[in-house]
């Protein structure tokens, strides 16, 4: 055992080159190994597979894999836009680009592919492009600007994305393809025909079996010949394959697949033990693999192999399930029915552009692969038999008919048969007994984390074991109430139930729980926007809003006047300077830009508020799940770079929705230009000034699941983007689960992002104007609850010590000082007062 | 309104009164002071009134008080406000975790006044 540190050098940061840098921090690889990752591009790995999605995000930090820069362990270190440029395998170095020699004592090519480009005439002309980074989609963006057409050469998977990323880009589009269809290698005839007519009616023409001749044009591209005729042409996109970057490997004397690619073996080892070669540009056993999930599942073995473990890579299940420009295509296993007496299975409905195909063996017992075009929802119970070879069901035609014609119930639930070995998320190579493994001890997997075609799988799984340990799994909100909380705001909706008691007579069961009933408060207030303290509903809320404070671990609560957009004149901020010294209380700046005053008991909360309400503040919320801050910066009034009056904004924005109770807290922020300083793409609402106007960002949040808000609708002027900020709460509000933040929310949805942006931006359900009325209610009933409640005795009487002796402190709290201001201290075990206290009497 | 097993032979000195029942809200809780501790009462939808002590043992605050009141089956229990611990009203033992419990004391309701009387014992 030597103590000294290795180094081992990543060569590729590309999708596969994290994942084994990944996967090495996590399994302790850097205890014994210094970690040097070199990346040619200018930015640390990022999410190819989801490339298309680029101009959609609008940025590339979208689409990064390491959105922090940098690896979260100080051992390994991440050199970019630089290029592995030769290896000495006898010196053991590496030489990059910018001159540096590297030493290794391991090394691992993960170097990808590269765009085949065809020895076409032409394909030097300005206009032709390749489809692979984040800069050749910059640069077709940059194209399509003075474009009216584009060419994709490659009808396969790619090719497809590189369409779609066209007609994104407001091109006339056309795909020529040398083979007689579509993604000839994983479609037949049949689903590749289904896919041309989803295709061609997106506006995409569609040129099967024709091969191009030539690019023509004088210095730019003009025109695309091919055997059958001229396509006029401004933009030419290649994608016509990949080939694996093995040239490194090559000139340093490595053996290369007779195909190209780096030839290793199981443990994804070269023929020079030091090196090992993974994803992409690697040839295991000779073959190479143009997935993801393959290439993960290699870097996987790698961090075995130098771990000694006994990981071997044996082949890959190529398997695709992807959405097409809006078109869902699946193919797996033996898709064109290879093995001797396989059987096919066809559905097709030409009209409703639906291909579906099963191969089985002769004796219908057993799936051995399928297509799936223009309806893949099978898909995540189809795979997994196939992997798990499980018997088919008597009427194996039933898993591809749709529902109506289906007679039995085999379509959609087929976890439980499936034995453990079965393999569900195979990006992640998470088998079903690994998933329930993990439920039982409470866990997690990384299933559904990669390409999330398998989370219907994984839920059914899930959702299936439950309901084996008797316990009952309806999506009800708890053991009182067997619906949902949208069933629950719809029917308080429709009916108009404004006591909890009637709801549970009618619809539930049992007097209610800490989970039910704050739900329904929160559906309550949502609605009706009554006094959160009044007769019928005070006994449901929760801690927090019982006391309208926030409650800290000594049993004492925090006190946040509301600042709206961070604005405060001096006699205010005095004010609470007074209050928090006058009740001794630590103060301290939040991050939503307003001061939180703590260590107030409960009994001191509404002498407090008397003071704060009579200098004019009210209620910050901080509470409740209701709208908290608006936070903005100083924006163009003072800052020399800003373009919109963002402080003035988000003033208006959060006295606008401030009240408004919701299923989880909601947070938003304005920035005055694009420098973003009031960050408000972290909050559930972000609005950011263009110089046209505003852009409306949605689904931000901090915490422990960080998400950045995406851009639902850009360059709005400012009541249209109030309209849609009201239409996006109200939306979310009346159908959110409870406890959900607007990111989850915004993923729940069939359809995500795209779904809100249809349902808020072009009222495609009609509900714009009913969502704006329902904001409009609220704003006109909004009503400041502390004033209300130091108006009210009755609301009072709960702000007491002890029932029997309202004048005598808890004892069990009390305070230490740190730092010049007090500090609760934690009392072991309940203290007793000595008998000397009087008690009193009723 | 009488709740729990009236204990053996007890003097009404061992009863302290700590208010009406109709000071209480209903599935709300509020704390009184008992012979020198901090004891937390409750009463349910059909007005029984429980006691157990105010003390959450996981938070280690005194807090109990201020849950919210439920039912789980048949069991009446107040989830703390801390970190939602469940406790019966009944014997003060917690639902969520069997080796812990709660001081639950013996309560009677007199002509409207709550008393509150020996803690019980945990033969519940």
């Amino acid at each position: 055992m030597t103590h000294l540190r290795r180094t081992l050098v990543v060569a590729g940061n590309g999708m596969v080159g994290h994942r084994f840098v990944q996967a090495a921090v996590e399994r302790g690889l850097t205890e014994t190994y210094d970690v040097v990752v070199v990346g040619e591009e200018p930015r640390p790995a990022y999410d190819r597979v989801a490339l298309t999605s680029f101009f959609a995000a609008g940025s590339a930090d979208e689409l990064s894999l390491l959105p922090e820069g940098s690896y979260d362990d100080p051992r390994v270190r991440l050199v970019l836009g630089t290029t592995v440029t030769g290896l000495d395998r006898d010196a053991r170095t590496v030489s990059l680009s910018d001159g540096d020699v590297l030493a290794y004592d391991a090394l691992v090519l993960a170097t990808g592919a590269a765009p085949f480009v065809p020895p076409v005439p032409g394909r030097e002309l300005d206009g032709c492009f390749v489809y692979r980074t984040i800069e050749d989609l910059e640069a077709i963006r940059d194209a399509s600007i003075t474009a009216t057409r584009g060419v994709v050469i490659g009808g396969g998977l790619l090719g497809l994305e590189a369409a779609n990323a066209l007609v994104q880009l407001g091109l006339e589009t056309h795909v020529v393809e040398m083979a007689p269809r579509l993604m000839p290698v994983q479609l037949d005839d049949g689903g590749g025909a289904a896919l041309v007519r989803h295709i061609e009616k997106l506006g995409v023409t569609v040129h099967t079996g024709e091969a191009t001749r030539a690019i023509t044009g004088d210095g730019r591209v003009q025109a695309l010949e091919t055997a059958d005729g001229v396509i006029d042409t401004d933009v030419v996109v290649f994608s016509a394959g990949i080939r694996p970057r093995d040239q490194l490997a090559r000139d340093a004397g490595l053996e290369v697949a007779e195909r190209g690619g780096v030839l290793v073996d199981e443990q994804c080892r070269t023929s020079d033990a030091r090196v090992f070669a993974i994803g992409e540009c690697a040839a295991p056993g000779g073959r190479m693999y143009g997935l993801v999930a393959p290439g993960y599942a290699m870097a996987e073995v790698v961090v075995d192999a130098l771990l000694d473990g006994p990981g071997a890579f044996t082949g890959a299940d190529m398997s695709t399930k992807l959405k097409l420009l809006g078109v869902d295509v699946a193919s797996f296993g033996d898709a064109f029915a290879g093995a001797e007496g396989a059987l096919e299975l066809v559905y097709a409905d030409a009209v409703a552009g639906v291909y579906k195909k099963l191969v089985v063996t002769e004796d219908g017992t057993r799936l051995l692969g399928g297509i799936l075009v223009g309806d893949a929802s099978a898909y995540g119970v189809l795979r997994p038999m196939v992997a798990s070879g499980i018997a088919l069901p008597a009427n194996p035609e039933e898993l591809i008919l749709p529902a109506r014609v289906s007679t039995g119930s085999a379509n959609g639930r087929g976890g439980v048969a499936m034995p453990d070995e079965a393999q569900v998320c195979s990006c992640n190579d998470v088998t079903k007994g690994e998933i329930l493994a993990a439920a039982e001890q409470e866990t997690t997997t990384r299933a559904g984390s990669t390409c999330g075609s398998c989370k219907p799988m994984v839920k059914t799984l899930i959702e299936d074991y439950y309901a084996g340990q008797g316990k009952v799994v309806d999506r009800g909100l708890c053991e009182h109430f067997a619906l949902t909380r949208q069933e629950l705001f719809d029917l308080v909706a429709v009916h108009g139930y404004r006591r909890f008691d009637d709801l549970v007579e009618a619809h539930g069961r049992g007097r209610g729980c800490d989970v039910c009933k704050p739900a329904i408060a929160s559906i309550l207030a949502s609605q009706f926007n009554g006094h959160v303290l009044s007769e019928d509903t005070s006994a449901l809320q929760d801690t927090n809003d019982a006391y309208l404070a926030n409650i800290q671990r000594n049993g004492t609560y925090s006190v946040v006047p509301r600042i709206p957009g961070g604005e405060i004149a001096p006699e205010k901020l005095i004010v609470i300077g007074e209050v928090a010294r006058d009740f001794g209380l630590y103060t301290k700046i939040t991050g939503g830009q307003r001061i939180d005053l703590f260590g107030a008991r409960m009994e001191e909360l509404p002498a407090i508020w008397r003071r704060l309400v009579d200098a004019g503040f009210e209620s910050g919320h901080a509470y409740g799940k209701s709208l908290r801050t608006v936070k903005s910066c100083v924006g163009s009034t003072w800052c020399r770079y800003g373009v919109q009056d963002s402080t003035g904004l988000a003033i208006r924005l959060e006295l606008r929705y401030r009240g408004l109770r919701s299923p989880h807290k909601l947070k938003g922020g304005v920035s005055g230009c694009a420098r973003e300083c009031a960050e408000a793409r972290g909050k559930d609402f972000g609005v950011i000034a263009t110089e046209k106007g505003w852009n409306l960002y949605v689904g931000g949040n901090g915490g422990a699941n960080p998400a950045h808000a995406r851009l639902l609708a850009g360059d709005l002027d400012t009541e249209t983007l109030v309209r849609y900020l009201d239409r996006f709460l109200m939306y979310y509000v009346r159908t959110a689960d409870r406890l959900q933040r607007t990111a989850a929310w915004i993923d729940s949805l069939d359809g995500g992002l795209d779904r809100v942006r249809e349902v808020v931006v072009d009222d495609s359900l009609g509900l714009g104007a009913e969502l704006e009325d329902a904001m409009a209610r609220h704003v006109g009933s909004y009503f400041d609850e502390w004033r209300a409640t130091v108006e009210d005795p009755d609301k009072l009487a709960r702000f007491v010590s002890f029932v029997n002796a309202p004048g005598t402190p808890d004892p069990n709290i009390s305070f230490g000082t740190e730092r010049g201001q007090i500090r609760p201290e934690v009392a072991g075990e309940p203290v007793v007062l000595g008998s000397t206290i009087p008690v009193g009497a009723p | 309104m009488t709740s729990g097993v009236v204990p053996h032979a007890c003097g009404t000195d061992d009863w302290q009164p700590v208010c009406r029942v109709a000071e209480l809200e209903v599935e709300r809780g509020a704390t009184a002071l008992v012979h020198g501790q901090a004891i937390a009462i409750f009463r349910t939808h059909d007005d029984t009134v429980y006691a157990l002590g105010n003390h959450d043992p996981f938070a280690r605050a005194s807090v109990l008080a201020r849950g919210i009141v439920g039912t789980r089956g048949d069991v009446p229990f107040v989830a703390s406000p801390m970190h939602k611990h469940a406790f019966d009203l009944r014997s003060g033992r917690c639902l969520d975790d069997e080796h812990v419990s709660v001081p639950a004391y013996d309560v009677r309701v007199v002509e409207g006044v709550v008393l509150v009387g020996h803690r019980k014992s945990d033969a519940a």
